[in-house]
């Protein structure tokens, strides 16, 4: 009943955001949604992973700078229209996710190893991508401005929100489903305890594997929509490990393993960050020393993110009125 | 039902498991007992295939399991729980035994409901909801039970699991092994508490240094001169029988 709950709390959080865009919001509101969105987006991904799985990835850049460069490369250098190059994307950065999750889980890495392994792999993919000429080199690639539903680029940012929105309430239906299952029950059973999982007849690898992939591919799917909004990138912002610390950032600030996790943690990140900016005079980079702030009151006072500091302050409530 | 033959285990220079034979026939409880360190856990960890023998071969239902990965053999239906408790801490009880049906049924719904009736019938029925990091030692061993019966096993492997429970709390388990039998599972169970030993089980190996030293009734291996050496040192049964001469 309470999963109920907190999925149509978050459906109608996305409804309210979107219906507020509609009816109008001022420029740079519309802009700070939308990087949201996009970093719920990726931390949905690297939460499949890391949450549920228990899997600690620090290189989720990987999966986003493939998807990422993929449409690009599509749409500039071979003219293929920006869906059919999103859904290239998307399959790569799936892909590239399984090769990685192939040669680490074979090895057996977990913990510390497997996150090392994960951000290794993604500094390699950076470092290539800075240096071959069809990924345009340092200089980067921009996507050349064409409006338009097909092009996936709209002058009305508007649309481009609703769309993001459409994907990011995808992601909370997925994790939704994910919870029920079959699979979501063996990838949180592996994550608690491999060796009963094993002795209840569960493959950890193969589902291991299965869950890498679905995290890189919804994850390659945020880059994707990154370049739509953004039409550059270079090798230090699609493989930067900017994204894949924003990407595990949001998941465990608002709640890793959680549905609503990803999405509580990016609004409140971004958005505190934001609002420090505007307070701070332009002092640079004081927004990261919220974020610093929060990850430290996080890890102190809410081990469980913000999803589970809400939840056990509800039990609490709710005990404490059954006492009386 | 399940062969293990000429088994043997080396953990460097430490010979774990020494040339050890066990045959399990279907329907029966057989027991594996022996003093501790005596290899006990690390047989059943080859023949549930967590651990490679060094040698000697694994049958099950005459197929040759010897080096096949655990989950495989689950499929099987062999069964295992752990010595050591290994609940989903994270998880509440339904959810930690659906992970147990979900080997038969995909259907969320249909795991789930099985998980209650499996939680039923090890008297977990009014704990579903509990997260299972908030159950006592007893409720563990019930889970860990629970959850190896929801894969609807034919071979169940018990490790233990009434070590830690106090008298009245194996009074209320013992039952619960003894339905699962007739339901028509077999069971292999490593148990210390003869009690139970000698109450629920129909053959009786016992395990000394790796070695497997007698198998056979529980009434005759407990008298037999081996395993009481075993247990209580060179001379004990000598000294045991000159004792009840002289009660006598």
């Amino acid at each position: 009943m309470k999963k109920n709950f907190e999925f149509i709390a978050a459906l109608a959080f996305l409804g309210v955001v979107g219906i507020a865009a509609i009816a109008g919001l001022p420029g740079n509101i519309l802009n700070l949604l939308i990087f949201m969105m996009i970093i719920a987006l990726t931390a949905q991904g690297w939460n499949v992973l890391g949450g549920y799985g228990g899997l600690s990835s620090f290189g989720h850049a990987a999966f986003f700078g493939t998807g990422a460069y993929t449409t690009t490369i599509l749409q500039t250098s071979f003219g293929i229209n920006a869906w059919v190059g999103l859904v290239c994307g998307v399959i790569l950065g799936a892909a590239v996710g399984a090769l990685i999750g192939f040669l680490s889980f074979r090895a057996g890495l977990k913990g510390s190893y497997f996150a090392l392994i994960t951000l290794a792999f993604a500094e390699v993919l950076r470092i290539l991508a800075n240096s071959w000429d069809f990924t345009g080199g340092a200089a980067g690639m921009m996507v050349s401005i064409n409006n338009g539903f097909a092009y996936l680029q709209f002058s009305d940012r508007r649309w481009f929100l609703l769309i993001l929105i459409g994907f990011v309430a995808g992601g909370l239906l997925l994790t939704r489903w994910l919870e029920r299952s079959a699979f979501g029950a063996y990838l949180i059973a592996l994550r608690e305890n491999d060796q009963a999982a094993q002795a209840l007849g569960v493959d950890i690898f193969k589902i291991k594997i299965q869950a890498i992939t679905l995290s890189a591919a919804i994850t390659a799917l945020a880059g994707c929509l990154y370049v739509q909004n953004f039409l550059f990138i270079d090798a230090n912002v699609a493989y930067g490990s900017w994204i894949s610390i924003e990407a595990l950032f949001a998941a465990i600030v608002g709640g890793a393993g959680t549905m609503l996790g990803p999405l509580i943690g990016s609004v409140l990140l971004l958005g505190l960050g934001e609002i420090t900016k505007s307070f701070s005079g332009g002092i640079a980079g004081v927004d990261l020393v919220v974020f610093g702030i929060i990850l430290i009151l996080c890890v102190a006072f809410a081990p469980n993110g913000i999803r589970g500091f809400v939840a056990d302050l509800w039990y609490r409530r709710k005990s404490r009125g059954k006492a009386m | 039902m399940l062969k293990a033959h000429n088994l043997t285990k080396r953990f460097s220079g430490l010979l774990a498991v020494d040339d050890a034979t066990i045959d399990v026939a279907e329907g029966p409880i057989t027991g594996l007992i022996g003093p501790n360190g005596a290899g006990k856990t690390t047989l059943f960890a080859m023949i549930a295939g967590f651990l490679n023998p060094n040698a000697g071969t694994v049958t099950f239902q005459n197929e040759d399991i010897t080096s096949e990965k655990p989950h495989l053999r689950a499929r099987r239906g062999l069964a295992r729980t752990f010595q050591i408790v290994q609940p989903f801490a994270g998880l509440d009880v339904r959810d930690n035994i659906a992970v147990g049906a979900f080997l038969h049924t995909k259907d969320p719904a249909e795991a789930r409901r099985l998980a209650t009736l499996t939680a039923e019938k090890v008297g977990l029925g009014h704990e579903l909801d509990k997260l299972a990091s908030g159950l006592t030692i007893a409720g563990r061993k019930r889970l860990e039970l629970a959850r190896a019966l929801a894969t609807q096993p034919k071979l169940l492997l018990l490790d233990e699991v009434l070590a830690g429970l106090n008298p009245s709390e194996i009074r209320d388990v013992l039952p619960i092994i003894r339905q699962i039998r007739e339901e028509g599972v077999t069971i292999l169970m490593i148990e210390h508490i003869m009690q139970a030993v000698m109450n629920l089980c129909d053959t009786v190996y016992v395990l000394s240094q790796g070695k497997m030293i007698a198998s056979g009734e529980p009434r005759l291996v407990c008298t037999d001169t081996a395993v009481i050496e075993a247990y209580l040192g060179h001379g004990a049964a000598a000294r045991i029988k000159a004792e009840g001469a002289a009660h006598a």
